[in-house]
């Protein structure tokens, strides 16, 4: 047996010393001891000193970690089992990525008790607040699972820098003096306050917060297991809460609906609001259409979108623009053609000389239609039948605008403004006249430009786009 | 009226927020309070400070401003015709009363919600108050959740973003018809709105490049909503569904499920009954497939009876027994996609998989370290040692892997 001393149960540098000077001299793990406390031989029990390590002699950081952390875990043969880890990382390098391997498994399931311990120090300390000659300090009394207050103590400096505060625990106590962070001795309980006058309105708050009606211990117990109850004033209520819960709840299930507040109830009826859709209103101005499509019901596409997007620009103006439907960045933002469509669209305009002050550009389906896909939304082409519904309010807002040329943005919206399907690259350049007097000019979407994986293809579609409008200005 | 006193008061406000199942102080920015005026840090994790029997965290200080509202939603305990007990604190009660908490280690923050009081504008204007005083009067750099008062002006909601780090509305009933009909003066065109808005904001104060200077923080833990479940009728697909509409749309967080729960004073147009944790629970489960294990809300639904949830076993189980047909999975080569769909096994197990099998071909029992009961996952895997045989597709398999009795609840004393 070769005796290895260390000078506290959480002196990790001993230890180490101690496990290289053993794993140096070839001493087994079975042959290895390591004890705490003074010890008048030394490192060694018996035979001599080992000469020191080698240089070539490496661990893993991850182990230092990993021993760092087990190190204060309060069982009595963490030391050995560190030692036996280390052992055998000679002859496998790779051993702690092996979490299935027993050794490795019971080193980490060590150091996830004593995260966890720390974790729940950082949850259940309670400071009380006393009044000391020369200011208010902050108390408290703490049991931790392991041997995590050297560890978490730093938690607090950040947290609570502007206090003077200190945790006694019965294997030492931290002291932040505002400054620096020092530990002392052992304390015991009767060291710190035994109240504060806040705990009654957090004992308030804990009752209050509690819903009788959902009782489930076993789930409070797991988060915070009894260990902790003594020092946690809100856990006095427990029992009580506890008993009286399913009466409370039997009480409310049963009680008889009462009979409502007439004083209230008056009030309310000055504010209620009517949201239905009025199938026959027409809307007279371009607010009020906005207005009304957040209530359309005419297909199912308003229940997944944020809202209605209407047109939007010159109340008069000659040239009405029509693209699809709204997109994930319209639908949010609540205006047409502000995504990344938008923008292709606006420059294009730019340089076909049309002034964006001119046009009126909307979409020929209000809502917009998607998949959510995780995070995103996918763009889901509308149908027939969505356009046509849509096509109400298309209509609406040509009577209110009156252009005297439109242009329609990919096939969607060639359908919704000429009530039939067309090819939009067959038709595009043709100037279709309609019943209201009204020219119609089909044109690509700008989304389409933005899809297309060919560069030099992109260029020449681009280059179409404008020209197309360069068609559409000459009509103006 | 009679004054309340402040602990009567917190009495009220808190029983009256506590049926918001929110509690998260998670996922923000990490600061703490060196060199600062005050107290507060948030270090990534959030920190339950208690459990109370009903085994929800206590993690923030769960008020309301005041419990008076001119609304009257059916479901809520404040709504304007209920005749439960009123009260209002101040704001810098509100205020004090977050700080004696935090000071003594009791919360990791404040969450803050109120009922309509004159307007929504006016309403808003007072939450963002409470969060501008802690902020700057007391340099407190704790967690602050504000609910959003969906009719307020976009430029208060603008403000509260700059204070707060988590900012919510709340859908709460998974039937548009229902809010309709429940909440008569709520508008859940005007939520969505209000989310939308949020998420504009949200995406905005993220730093696009490196070298570019930082916008202002604006809400960095994002936002969430609550459905409540079993108030309206809605299937558990369709709630499943509309989880996954407000996921891709808003860029939420979290949605949290709240079972419907009798409430003192209630109304004769809800059900009075217990509420439905088992459903509530499966839900959440649900929720979380969604989001970390890959399955699309379709997918979920397969799993489903008439659009609801089994009860008897959770929904990765249920979807694992209903495509038997892409089972066994082999842990040696299977792929991380399929393997996350072996019933009993978690993302943290899978990695760990992926990880060892680098090393070592692995065996039951190595499958066996690695999560938290081997006969829920054997079924549906091969291993070194292992095959299945006709296990996979037993008749019988669903009673097998059925849990036999509800585990009865513990006894404490
Ligand atoms: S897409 Fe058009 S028709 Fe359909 S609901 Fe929206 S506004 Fe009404
Ligand atoms: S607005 Fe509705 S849900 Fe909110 S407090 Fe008032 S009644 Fe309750």
């Amino acid at each position: 047996m070769r005796v290895a001393t260390l000078a506290n149960e959480t002196d990790f540098d001993g230890w180490r010393a101690g496990a290289r000077a053993l794993r140096q001299a070839g001493v087994q793990p079975g042959e290895a001891v390591f004890r705490v406390g003074r010890s008048a031989s030394g490192l060694f029990d018996d035979g001599p000193l080992p000469p020191p390590p080698d240089a070539g002699f490496h661990t893993p950081r991850a182990f230092v970690d990993l021993a760092q952390a087990v190190i204060l875990h309060r069982s009595e043969d963490r030391f050995d089992l560190l030692y036996r880890l280390l052992w055998r990382l000679k002859a496998e390098p790779d051993l702690l990525r092996v979490v299935t391997d027993v050794d490795v498994a019971d080193a980490l399931e060590r150091a996830k008790n004593v995260s966890r311990a720390s974790h729940k120090m950082k949850a259940f300390v309670r400071f009380r607040r006393i009044e000391a000659a020369d200011g208010e300090r902050w108390v408290a009394w703490f049991e931790p699972a392991h041997r995590v207050l050297e560890r978490t103590a730093p938690f607090f400096a950040r947290r609570f820098p502007t206090m003077l505060w200190s945790i006694l625990t019965p294997d030492g106590s931290a002291v932040w003096d505002g400054e620096t962070l020092t530990f002392g001795p052992p304390a015991t309980r009767d060291m710190a306050p035994s109240e504060d006058e806040v705990e009654e309105f957090w004992k308030t708050y804990y009752a209050s917060t509690f819903n009788p009606a959902r009782l489930k211990l076993k789930t409070m117990q797991g988060e915070m297991p009894k260990r902790y109850w003594n020092n946690l004033p809100e856990a006095a209520l427990i029992r009580e809460l506890t008993a009286q819960s399913s009466a409370r709840t039997e009480t409310m299930v049963a009680a008889p609906a009462s009979a409502p507040n007439l004083r209230l109830a008056k009030t309310l009826s000055r504010i209620g609001r009517d949201h239905a859709f009025d199938e026959g209103f027409v809307p007279s101005t371009l607010e009020e259409l906005g207005q009304a499509v957040q209530a359309c019901r005419r297909c199912p596409l308003w229940r997944d979108a944020t809202q209605g997007v209407c047109g939007a620009g010159a109340k008069q103006a000659p040239l009405m623009i029509v693209g699809e439907q709204p997109g994930d960045q319209e639908d949010l933002a609540g205006r047409p053609f502000v995504g990344p469509a938008g923008q292709v669209l606006d420059e294009a305009l730019v340089e076909a000389g049309i002034d964006r002050e001119d046009a009126f550009v909307t979409n020929a389906v209000k809502h917009f239609k998607h998949e959510p896909r995780g995070k995103r939304r996918i763009h889901r082409t509308p149908l027939v039948s969505e356009v046509s519904a849509c096509r109400w309010w298309l209509d609406a807002e040509r009577r209110l605008v009156r252009p005297k040329v439109i242009v329609t943005l990919g096939a969607t919206a060639a359908l919704g403004v000429l009530n039939r399907k067309i090819t939009v690259t067959q038709a595009r350049g043709a100037v279709l006249t309609q019943p209201d007097g009204a020219r119609v000019v089909a044109n690509v979407h700008p989304a389409y430009l933005l899809r297309l994986p060919d560069e030099a293809a992109r260029i020449a579609e681009r280059r179409r786009f404008v020209e197309d409008l360069k068609l559409v200005r000459a009509l103006l | 009226m009679a004054v309340l006193d402040l602990r009567r008061k917190l009495a009220v406000l808190a029983d009256a927020a506590k049926y918001d199942a929110s509690c998260a102080s998670s996922g923000t920015s990490k600061r703490d309070s060196i060199g600062g005026k005050g107290v507060g840090s948030t270090e990534g994790m959030g920190i339950c400070h208690a459990y109370t029997p009903d085994g929800r965290c206590v993690s923030l200080l769960k008020i309301l401003l005041t419990n008076f509202c001119i609304y009257d939603c059916v479901y809520c305990i404040n709504r304007a015709s209920s005749n439960v007990q009123r009260a209002r604190f101040s704001v810098d009660e509100v205020v004090e009363l977050t700080l004696n908490f935090y000071k003594r280690n009791y919360i990791e923050g404040l969450f803050l919600s109120s009922g309509i009081i004159r307007s929504g504008d006016y309403t808003m204007e007072q939450l963002v108050l409470v969060a501008k005083k802690l902020r700057e009067e007391h340099d407190f750099r704790g967690y602050i959740h504000l609910k959003l008062i969906p009719e307020a002006d976009p430029r208060l909601v603008e403000e509260a973003g700059l204070y707060a780090d988590r900012l919510s509305a709340n859908i709460e009933l998974p039937r548009d018809e229902a809010l309709k009909r429940l909440a008569p003066q709520k508008d859940v065109g005007v939520i969505k709105q209000a989310m939308g808005r949020v998420r504009l904001k949200v995406e905005a104060a993220r730093p696009a490049k490196k070298d570019r200077a930082k916008p202002p923080k604006f809400a960095p833990a994002g936002q969430s909503t609550q459905l409540i479940i079993g108030a309206d009728g809605a299937s558990d697909t369709e709630i499943v569904d509309r989880s996954a509409s407000l996921y891709a749309g808003y860029g939420l967080r979290r949605v949290y499920y709240s079972a419907f729960s009798p409430i003192p004073d209630s109304s004769s147009a809800l059900p009075l009954s217990k509420p439905p944790l088992m459903r509530e629970h499966r839900l959440y489960q649900a929720d979380w497939l969604m989001r970390f294990y890959g399955f699309s809300s379709a997918e979920i639904g397969d799993a489903a009876n008439d659009g609801m949830l089994d009860l008897a076993i959770d929904p990765k189980l249920a979807w694992a027994l209903n495509s038997r047909a892409q089972f066994p999975v082999d842990v040696n080569t299977g792929a991380r996609e399929m393997l996350l769909r072996v019933p009993g096994l978690g993302v943290k197990s899978v990695n760990r998989i992926l990880q060892v099998r680098r090393w070592r071909t692995l065996r039951l029992e190595d499958i066996g370290r690695l999560c938290r009961g081997i006969h829920k996952v054997r079924p549906f895997i091969t291993a070194l040692d292992w095959t299945p045989g006709g296990l996979t597709d037993a008749a019988d398999l669903r009673a097998r892997m059925t849990p036999s009795v509800q585990p009865v609840q513990l006894s404490l004393f």
